[in-house]
């Protein structure tokens, strides 16, 4: 089998650990070893894993910004447009563009589309819902809802090659090491 | 989260060591020792998914299912005949209603505090009651929701309230109060809902991991959205979930302060107050740990969750009631004091109406339980025996529903002129839809109970010392 070219129906090998530590330890040697399709799985957040697996930085931020000026510049243009253009009242001679008394409804908009940014832009970026996984194929993997760790290295990382990446796992101490198919 | 001052869990050598230190100033646990990730997984999902419904279950269920028979019983009346089967007449046209509304949504404020700003002051104790004080918070809102749309008196007409483009050319009047009202209240509902949801997803891939049964698999497998735990999902997830937190935390604060300024923006006496705000959030807070520790205190019993609910937390929710109780009781002192010193006599005859006038025994009841009953927290022996919190938490839920009661009915009986003031006292039927409210947040308090994780187990898995793993680098 040649290095780097796709391997029909696998989609990489997972390793299987015992801890946290075991898998972050891993996931540093994976990556120094110069793979880079790589991605470990916890049953929680692991401080310095997603670093581990060569996996920076992420746009929410940038999105939730973008959607909360949107929310906060919309929900002050709906009132103002209602209140002045659309639907102008006049009350005792009072201004129409009294715009102090839009800035709670200003401020709930704003916050609601933060709200869904952070929310449906982490859903979109983590490319969720998506029921089917190859990983699911491994039967074990049920386990990384509990208390496992594991590992995997994609069949579509230049680097791999299917024995190599194998014995490189072994190497790892892992408890188990198990080819994923698609 | 990984870095903090004092351990998270006490090691069996921390108590030896300070074997010579009076017991008191030993750090209390906040989850009991002994537990794995394992053990924690399993102890929280077989609640929901391998025993048998227990017979405690049912009863409540059943009794929370008559309440809600009550309430829809009331709304069909009320659907048929009107708001005039309430009590509310002309001068007080908030009754029950907006007295009730009030304090649901006050409620629901502890929730939202415990999820989101003990989140961003790293306060751990928060992880193993955030999942059902959320809950709380979103069952919450729903009743409190019921009572200004059904209050419009035609709630078929309800969603004129919403700015939608309408064939009759006209828009919702943005500058009024009651507009901010249902943007804050719709806002946070959705926001909580949202919060808890993302709270949720990973819990849900665990149950549908360990689910037997096959249905229960595939409703468990749509909630989690194929949840997997991926390192790189963590990570987007841990941003999103510090993000909702920290837009959660302002706009908590908001509703309350816009709740209050239903009354603060009226010129009426006894409402018309610049600080209605933080009197309005600081209430809503105590209102809201008094209602968790209602909650929790029956739930880690019935459940057996005592080594994940410890003393640790009802003593922390103890003084939390305490220090938002004596805030509020300190509001109740600046009202009187500000009625006397703004000179207004319309003020001031408002607040010797209220010590004196036709409805002074529910302020005297105010005073005994929101004023006094929270002192009973400064004794550590109260605050850390369960009995004492749910009698002192009692006393708090009443006394709440009676601070709205004093600012609402009392207020508006007595306004400018003496010939249109009245009285006002609450019918059969603002009694059974007040019963049918606790009825509807019991209903769905107990399906959450019983179908979903009243504790985050992921949460409480990071709260082991073998989840604190460090890379090559930060060892030396």
């Amino acid at each position: 089998m040649a290095v780097g070219k796709r391997i029909e129906g696998l989609y990489g090998v997972i390793a299987e650990f015992h801890d946290a530590q075991e898998l972050l330890t891993a996931a540093n040697r994976t990556r120094e070893a110069g793979y880079t399709s790589i991605d470990a799985f916890s049953p929680f957040p692991i401080h310095g894993l997603s670093d581990a697996i060569g996996f920076k930085h992420t746009k929410l931020s940038a999105i939730v910004l973008v959607t909360g000026i949107l929310g906060g510049a919309g929900g002050f243009f709906m009132c103002w447009f209602a209140n002045v253009i659309h639907y102008p009242l006049n009350i005792g001679g009072k201004p129409f563009n009294s715009w102090p008394a839009w800035i709670p409804i200003t401020f709930e908009t704003t916050v609601l589309l933060a709200a869904f940014g952070a929310v449906f832009g982490m859903l979109a970026l983590n490319g969720l819902p998506m029921p089917y996984h190859p990983v699911f194929n491994v039967s074990r993997f049920e386990q990384a809802s509990r208390d496992r760790f594991f590992l995997v290295i994609q069949a579509r990382d230049p680097k791999f090659e299917l024995k190599g990446v194998r014995d490189f796992l072994d190497s790892l101490h892992p408890r188990e090491v198990t080819d994923v198919p698609w | 989260m990984a870095e903090r001052d004092q351990p998270p869990i006490q090691d069996a050598g921390l108590t030896n060591q300070l074997a010579d230190v009076p017991h008191r100033f030993i750090p209390q646990p906040i989850l009991e020792p002994g537990h794995s990730f394992a053990s924690i997984t399993d102890h929280i999902s077989s609640i929901i998914l391998r025993r048998k419904t227990p017979i405690g279950w049912m009863i409540g269920f059943g009794i929370s299912l008559l309440g809600l028979g009550i309430l829809n019983v009331t709304i069909a009346k009320l659907l048929f005949v009107g708001v005039g089967i309430w009590g509310i007449n002309h001068p007080v046209g908030w009754g029950f209603d907006i007295l009730n509304f009030v304090w649901w949504i006050g409620i629901g404020h502890a929730g939202t505090l415990i999820s989101a700003i003990l989140l961003l002051l790293h306060q751990e104790w928060r992880t193993s009651i955030n999942r059902f004080a959320e809950a709380m918070t979103l069952f919450a809102v729903a009743a409190a929701g019921l009572y200004p749309a059904l209050h419009t008196g035609r709630p078929w007409f309800d969603y004129w309230l919403f700015p939608y483009p309408n064939t009759m050319a006209i828009w919702p009047q943005f500058r009024s109060p009651l507009m901010w009202d249902v943007f804050a209240v719709s806002t946070y509902a959705i926001v909580s809902l949202l919060f808890w949801y993302v709270g949720l997803i990973p819990d849900l891939a665990t149950l549908r991991d360990r689910a037997g049964n096959k249905v229960a698999r595939i409703i468990y497998g749509m909630g989690s959205l194929g949840w997997r735990g991926s390192a790189k999902h963590w990570h987007r997830y841990e941003h999103a979930y510090l993000l909702l937190a920290g837009l959660s935390t302002p706009l908590v604060l908001s509703v309350h302060t816009i709740v209050s300024f239903d009354f603060a923006v009226a010129l009426l006496p006894g409402w018309h107050a610049t600080f209605f705000p933080p009197y309005f959030v600081a209430g809503a807070i105590v209102a809201g740990f008094a209602m968790v520790l209602t909650l929790a205190i029956p739930l880690r019993k019935a459940f057996k969750l005592e080594g994940f609910i410890t003393t640790k937390h009802l003593e922390n929710m103890g003084k939390v009631m305490l220090a938002t109780g004596l805030m509020v009781f300190y509001s109740y002192a600046v009202e009187l004091f500000m009625a006397y010193y703004s000179g207004d006599p319309f003020e001031r005859y408002t607040f010797i109406n209220r010590l004196t006038g036709p409805y002074k025994h529910m302020w005297y009841a105010l005073i005994i339980c929101n004023g006094l009953a929270p002192n009973l927290m400064w004794v550590r022996r109260f605050r850390t025996s369960p009995m004492m919190l749910f009698i002192t938490a009692q006393f708090v839920n009443v006394g709440m529903w009676l601070e709205r009661f004093v600012i609402i009915p009392s207020s508006l009986s007595r306004d400018f002129l003496p010939s249109s003031w009245g009285t006002y006292h609450g019918t059969r039927w603002d009694w059974s839809m007040y019963i049918g409210s606790i009825g509807l947040f019991l209903f769905l308090l107990f399906l959450f109970i019983r179908f979903l994780p009243m504790i985050s187990i992921f949460e409480m898995r990071t709260m082991l010392p073998e989840a604190q793993a460090h890379s090559a680098e930060e060892q030396h």
